[in-house]
């Protein structure tokens, strides 16, 4: 591929969805990015560093929780022409656990952005590149997607919703030029995961807009990072559930 | 009609369309008269490198004009979009005639030559494609078929003239064909050691010669930079053949290339050797060596799908012109590349000669090189980005034809004339039914120069 032109970055202020995009424009000049987010003003600092390096950026409204919206989004965002990747970056932990457990509102809020958010978003992206005929749809997806912990399970059931929606996805368009890839990082440490203690196989920003990069020039269609979660979750994902539950992760 | 994934010759950036082959004029204006918002595109086969003959979610079309009538006592001919120069060549010669401008296949179509403009070896002495035609019969996007000469309507044929079929769809041309007494070449070999040597030897000897280039040995730097094997050419004359058929033509069994080559096979250090081995193996001077139309023109032709030796990431073509005066720019671009191991398989550089009136015709007096490099190689961007700033600030220009990467930003710059080519098109395509992946990636039928 090599020569991305235009990016979507649906979550504009996702700190993955940022280290892709600077990882995409890596000795680049001329990309156009649009960053989409619900405040628009706070991809400020964001669009001015993009602009540093030689990108046209455009600042968008988006609300993933305001599903009548997401078609105008996408359509403002392809109207200036094709887009070559469009990212889905956006997502919420939501309280800890041990508060959701007393509030399933709050829980049900979560599964929202993280999972309905992404079907609509997902729909609308996947409509654009369709018709355009070529582009890729990149998801941040999780390894909580994996197996749902008693740790996170609200949080972790809306990724795996996600990411079950975003593999049917990846099949719908199998055929019209247009693909999926679905990344399932381990642990990050950014705003999101801010204050907790880092995994084992935590990952960084950096390590999985390289991965993305990578992968895009390639034809998977999901990828671990670090790579060896494929592994570890391979065998994970089959322990019986008394052992699992116990786990320290 | 089915959807199809397609690929320039580069193999990069693929998109899928829905492709029609072997089009009459009647399903032609059917599908003009259906097109939505992504458009119309003719296809010829598919060997400009990058996007240009793709149309991504729109409709791809393969016109079935096969024709090829020549006179023989005039020299001039009328060929159909859709005829090959292999074919056409052969029906050239057995009349004592040639085409006034071969690229570097024979795997072409007159369609393509026409959109792209082409030129070949003998730019300096000839021109490019378009200065050999006298009509183009083309349908429009309105459905009318219409003869358009460079009289009566000068605007549209020097708008389709390199306009990368986004005026209208050719269905056939007239051209003038050049006289040969033979169908070989007579061809001079000079080795040189740098990149003064090469370029002074073209700057004084082309005039001598129809056909001249050099190939440059991509990876040598310091003192020996810009090193290559300069070859220059004449048809030769009957005499000079005291063959049984002088003007026999044929195309010689070709090897191909397994389909899963692994993505390294060409890479830094094979390129570098077979860089090492070319240059060695040319003669320091050779004269008057008959060589044949195929291994002259077309050496590339011998092997079947040879792009596929750059493996799944297929191949960066690259190719540029400065202006007279700006050799500088060549200068330092050899330097940059090289030092950024751009191994380069195949390096080329002409001097061309003079433009015509082709609003995005891309040759102009001065310096062009071509290099093919494979896509994985890391800084290649950059470094290219670089280039292609330079290049505007310089008065140069990369081929569309080849392109699969440049910046919008840079096309007006690089190509000073694109606001009175869009004009033209305005005027014969309003609802822009003509795109491609290379017109909406370089904004090319964008309306005014409000571009944000
Ligand atoms: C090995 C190799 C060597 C080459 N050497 C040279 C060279 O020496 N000089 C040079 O100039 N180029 C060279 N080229 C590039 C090539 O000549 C051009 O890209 C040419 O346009 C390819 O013709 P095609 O029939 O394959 O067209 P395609 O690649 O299929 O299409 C190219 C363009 O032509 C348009 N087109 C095709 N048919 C029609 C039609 N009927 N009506 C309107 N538009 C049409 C398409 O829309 C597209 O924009 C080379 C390419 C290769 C692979
Ligand atoms: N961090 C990790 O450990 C980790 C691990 C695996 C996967 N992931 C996934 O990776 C993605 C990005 O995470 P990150 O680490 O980059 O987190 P982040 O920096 O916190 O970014 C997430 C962004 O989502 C946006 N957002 C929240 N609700 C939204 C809504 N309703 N509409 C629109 N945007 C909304 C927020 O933007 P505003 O508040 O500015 O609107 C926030 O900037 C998420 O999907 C996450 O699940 C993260």
């Amino acid at each position: 591929m090599g020569n991305v032109q235009r990016v979507l970055l649906l979550g504009g202020t996702s700190e993955i969805g940022q280290a892709i995009v600077r990882a995409l424009l890596q000795g680049r000049s001329g990309v156009h990015v649009v960053l989409a987010s619900r405040n628009p003003d706070s991809c400020g600092a964001f669009a001015s560093e993009l602009r540093g390096r030689g990108a046209s950026v455009e600042c968008l409204a988006f609300d993933a929780d305001d599903p009548g919206s997401h078609r105008g989004v996408v359509d403002l965002a392809a109207a200036g022409g094709d887009l070559d990747v469009i990212i889905t970056a956006w997502g919420v932990l939501g309280a800890p656990q041990c508060a959701l457990d007393a509030d399933p509102v709050s829980a049900s809020a979560v599964v929202q952005t993280n999972f309905a958010g992404v079907v609509s978003a997902g729909l609308e992206a996947a409509r654009v590149l369709r018709q355009q005929g070529h582009g890729t749809l990149v998801h941040l997806s999780s390894v909580a997607a994996e197996r749902t912990r008693r740790a996170n399970f609200v949080y972790g059931s809306s990724k795996a919703g996600s990411d079950a929606f975003m593999q049917g996805l990846a099949d719908s368009l199998v055929g019209s030029g247009a693909r999926v890839l679905v990344m399932r990082p381990g642990f990050v440490s950014t705003k999101m995961t801010a204050g907790m203690k880092p995994h084992p196989f935590s990952t960084t920003p950096e390590a999985i807009a390289a991965a993305t990069v990578k992968a895009l020039r390639g034809t998977a269609t999901t990828v671990w990072v670090p790579g060896v979660l494929r592994v570890l979750f391979a065998v994970l994902r089959h322990l019986p559930r008394v052992v699992w539950r116990r786990l320290p992760i | 009609m089915s959807l199809s994934r397609l690929t320039g010759w580069g193999r990069t950036a693929p998109s899928v369309a829905e492709v029609t082959v072997d089009v009459d004029p009647q399903s032609l204006r059917a599908v003009l008269g259906e097109a939505d918002a992504r458009g119309v595109l003719a296809r010829g086969l598919g060997r400009s490198y990058g996007d240009a003959a793709q149309n991504g979610g729109g409709r791809v079309v393969c016109v079935a004009e096969h024709t090829v009538d020549v006179d023989a006592v005039s020299g001039v001919v009328r060929a159909g979009a859709s005829v090959s120069f292999d074919e056409l060549i052969s029906a050239l010669l057995p009349h004592g005639l040639f085409v006034p401008v071969s690229p570097g296949t024979r795997r072409i179509t007159v369609g393509g030559a026409i959109a792209a403009d082409i030129h070949g070896k003998n730019h300096h002495a000839d021109g490019s494609w378009g200065a050999h035609l006298l009509d183009l019969e083309m349908m429009l996007a309105s459905g009318e078929i219409r003869i358009v000469t460079p009289l009566a309507d000068p605007e549209l044929f020097w708008a389709t003239i390199g306009g990368m079929g986004l005026t209208g769809v050719v269905l056939s041309c007239r051209f003038r064909a050049l006289r040969v007494e033979t169908s070989r070449v007579l061809v001079d070999t000079w080795r040189t050691n740098d990149l003064d040597g090469t370029m002074s030897l073209m700057a004084e000897r082309d005039a001598d010669y129809r056909y001249t280039v050099a190939w440059i040995d991509s990876l040598a730097t310091g003192g020996r930079l810009g090193r290559g094997v300069v070859t220059m050419a004449d048809h030769a004359p009957a005499s000079a053949v005291p063959d049984v058929s002088p003007l026999g033509f044929s195309d010689r069994a070709r090897i191909g290339v397994p389909r899963l080559v692994p993505s390294g096979l060409l890479n830094g250090l094979t390129v570098r050797a077979f860089n090492e081995l070319w240059y060695r193996k040319s003669p320091v001077q050779r004269t008057a060596e008959v060589q044949g139309i195929g291994e002259f023109f077309h050496p590339l032709d011998m092997i079947r799908d040879w792009n596929r030796l750059y493996g799944r990431q297929g191949m960066l073509q690259y190719q540029f012109v400065v202006p007279l005066g700006a050799e500088g720019t060549l200068r330092a671009a050899i330097e940059g590349l090289a030092r950024g191991g751009a191994a380069s398989f195949l390096t080329v550089l002409k001097r061309f000669g003079s433009a015509n009136d082709g609003y995005l015709s891309f040759p102009f007096p001065g310096w062009t090189l071509t290099l093919d490099v494979p896509t994985g190689l890391s800084g290649l961007s950059a470094l290219l980005d670089g280039l292609d700033r330079t290049l505007v600030e310089v008065g140069g220009r990369v081929y569309l034809a080849k392109d699969s990467r440049l910046s919008p930003d840079h096309l007006a710059g690089m190509y000073p004339r694109l606001e009175q080519w869009r004009a033209v098109c305005e005027r014969v395509d309003p609802d822009h039914r003509f795109q491609s992946d290379l017109s909406r990636r370089l904004g090319m039928r964008r309306r005014s120069a409000a571009s944000t």
